[in-house]
């Protein structure tokens, strides 16, 4: 047998943008459509392309990969890279525009959690109909369902309407329904991102296990240390093609390296959207990330200290404000938190704009941190940011070389001396 | 499981769903279908109660219309009876039609998310409204019952009107869906045109009102087919003229096919305009 699961061949995808001739009028369609009967129709490679060659982006570009079977291969690249786009065309929603890709074999893809679950269905009958979507048949469906309710950790609720479900039961449950289809390839897109942590352990659990079964896994993420931990192959895209393609540990060090130089995906200083807080009387306006020489930066060295501006606008009904901040990393994990009047009985008078909020030092390893703002007045809180800013720490990696399980979240500064 | 080759590539002028993705994927039509039935009547106070309500309530106000105040001939019958049997295999239609037509919409999240053919999807609101017909029918033999109407012979032919029905919902329904996903403008039209087509159905009136020179036009309607078939086989009305019925299917499977042509040609693009 072909020992090749995916072979990718030029394989591009070229997106239309902007609605001006997306959307012709409807008379136009028709006579269109009467002049030459079942003629192209819209999107297309047609006459209508080459007028407004300027109004297409290529979303991939030439691709050409060859995945072997029982390969774990992560996709990375920065948003709007052509990941997604990727997956979707392997997963044959969407077609190429040109190139081809030969699949060997039976292909499950879980582009999203929970896709066609129904709110007013119990659990039992969304995993039945989630099921039937993903492609099981019946009868796989009746033998694995005690399997898909155990491991989601629902027993309990499973004749219950799904939509009175917690959000992570309900996580739990449609990446359980997933989790148990049984292709020969496996399509994910960067669906761990859901649930608490244990749920998220369990879950690289699962698909480990399915690679050892000698299924072959493609992987969409943004958290380098899953993709680390699960993958020993990467594809990094950049704006549409294949940046560089081989042994996870070296692609992922070269994407973070150049990720460090370009971080498009954030700014030092951030100003919130009028349309976001157009609706509220107090609010947050503007945040600023300093580091301790005094620059502005969302790249902090491990130890470094942070310095944050934090602007308010509106109108405070009362005399005073207080101020709260979270970190998080993106892998999830809840960091740590301030409250200015909780930890420290310390209150914002009404006129005061501009709030400075000293952090450090930090501890936390490589990777990447959302700051999330809140404000709080005696009776309420007015206005919350989530995510008001996003930074980066670097030089701290204390598994850098080796394919460790666990990466903890902090390296709380310590010693080790010999004390006989 | 067995593991297959599939090649993807750009999207050729027309492709047909193979019999054996197909028969792969039934299992999502059976479970789309269940879906529908499911949920169209949670958190209602009557429940599937509705399901002859509808009809119900639209057959009183046709007779009061139509047969007490307008006096419109019922060729002997109650008007009720006589707009009933006509009307259920009507609503059969314009209930698969609607459902249909939202259809893509309704499941843009599959279209985006997930592969599998699509024409499943408005396939399955055609199944769900049959369910519903057979609900419905239970009313038909009870005022049969009432009125004591005779079933006749002609009776097994019912289902192949009920057939020619969902056929023609379906061949509307699939070019209305396709279009819609590029023009939202077809949602909106489709309540007309569905009223539109009620009147030129003999449903709340005799076909026999219809003047002779405009019958061949009349007949090009799958629908009046439907609807003269369903009378002359329930109430044993004078048998039509068998050409209605060769008219009526052939334009029903015409509209079928070209409905299929249609949305098959333009399936491939729906993940990506919807």
């Amino acid at each position: 047998m072909n020992n090749v699961a995916l072979q990718i061949d030029q394989l591009s995808k070229r997106y239309r943008i902007g609605e001006s001739v997306a959307y012709k009028t409807l008379r136009e369609s028709i006579t269109g459509l009467l002049r030459q009967p079942f003629c192209r129709m819209g999107l297309t490679d047609g006459a209508a392309g080459d007028r407004n060659a300027r109004s297409f982006i290529w979303a991939l570009k030439d691709i050409t990969l060859a995945i072997s079977r029982g390969d774990i291969v992560a996709i990375i690249g920065r948003n709007g890279a052509g990941k997604s786009t990727l997956l979707k065309i392997l997963a044959r929603i969407t077609r190429p525009t040109s190139g081809k890709a030969e699949i060997n074999g039976r292909v499950g893809a879980i582009l999203e959690v929970g896709t066609g679950f129904h709110p007013e269905l119990t659990g039992r009958e969304n995993i039945f109909l989630n099921g039937a979507i993903l492609g099981m048949r019946r009868f796989e469906i009746n033998r694995k369902f005690d399997e898909i309710v155990e491991f989601a950790e629902v027993e309990k609720f499973i004749d219950t309407p799904v939509k009175r479900y917690s959000s992570g039961m309900y996580v739990r449950l449609a990446f359980s329904v997933a989790a148990h289809m049984e292709p020969d390839i496996l399509l994910v897109d960067e669906v761990l991102a859901v649930g608490d942590l244990a749920f998220q352990r369990k879950c690289l659990g699962k698909m480990e296990s399915v690679a050892n079964e000698g299924r072959t896994v493609v992987f969409v993420s943004h958290q380098m240390h899953a993709v680390r931990t699960l993958c020993k192959s990467t594809v990094w895209l950049e704006a549409g093609r294949v940046a560089e393609a081989g042994p996870t540990f070296a692609v992922v060090k070269h994407y973070e390296e150049t990720g460090l130089q370009s971080l498009d995906d954030s700014a030092p200083v951030v100003i919130r959207s009028s349309q976001e807080v157009q609706s509220r009387q107090f609010f947050i306006q503007r945040l600023e990330m300093i580091n301790r020489d005094g620059n502005r930066t969302n790249i902090f060295s491990y130890e470094d200290h942070m310095t944050l501006m934090v602007e308010v606008g509106g109108e405070c009904k009362f005399d005073q404000y207080s101020l709260e901040f979270g970190i998080h990393k993106d892998s999830g994990e809840y960091v740590c938190t301030g409250v200015s009047c909780l930890f420290h009985g310390v209150y914002f008078s009404r006129s005061t704009r501009t709030v400075r909020i000293d952090i450090g030092p930090l501890i936390m390893t490589n990777g990447r941190y959302s700051i999330s703002l809140r404000l709080r007045t005696e009776m309420s809180i007015p206005d919350v940011w989530v995510p008001a800013g996003i930074f980066h720490i670097i030089e701290c990696n204390p598994f850098a070389l080796r394919r460790e399980i666990k990466t903890p979240v902090c390296v709380i500064g310590h010693r080790f001396i010999a004390a006989d | 499981m067995y593991p297959q080759k599939v090649i993807i590539k750009p999207r050729s002028r027309l492709e047909l769903p193979t019999f054996r993705e197909f028969t792969e994927n039934r299992d999502i039509l059976y479970f789309l279908v269940w879906r529908d039935i499911k949920i169209r009547y949670k958190q209602t106070l009557l429940g599937v109660a509705w399901v002859v309500l509808q009809p119900l309530v639209n057959m009183i106000i046709i007779a009061v219309i139509f047969g007490r105040f307008a006096r419109l001939p019922s060729e002997g019958y109650p008007y009720t009876v006589f707009t009933l049997v006509a009307l259920l295999p009507w609503q059969l239609f314009a209930y698969a039609l609607a459902q249909t037509t939202d259809s893509l919409i309704a499941n843009e999240k599959l279209i985006t998310k997930i592969y599998f053919p699509r024409i499943l999807i408005p396939l399955a609101p055609v199944f769900s409204g049959f369910f519903d017909f057979m609900i419905a029918t239970v009313l038909l033999g009870l005022i049969m019952l009432y009125y004591q109407i005779p079933p006749g012979i002609s009776l097994l032919l019912l289902p192949v009107f009920a057939l020619l029905a969902m056929i023609m919902a379906l061949g509307v329904g699939l070019w209305f869906t396709a279009l819609n996903v590029r023009f939202r403008d077809v949602r909106y039209a489709v309540p007309f045109i569905s009223q539109v087509w009620f009147y030129l159905t003999p449903v709340a009136y005799s076909a026999a009102l219809i003047p002779e020179k405009w019958r061949s036009i009349y007949w090009l309607n799958p629908m009046a087919g439907v609807a003269e078939g369903f009378r002359w086989a329930i109430l044993n009305t004078p048998a039509p003229d068998l050409t209605v019925f060769a008219i009526s299917s052939m334009s029903g499977l015409l509209v079928l096919f070209s409905g299929v042509l249609y949305f098959q040609r333009v399936e491939s693009e729906f993940a990506d305009i919807i």
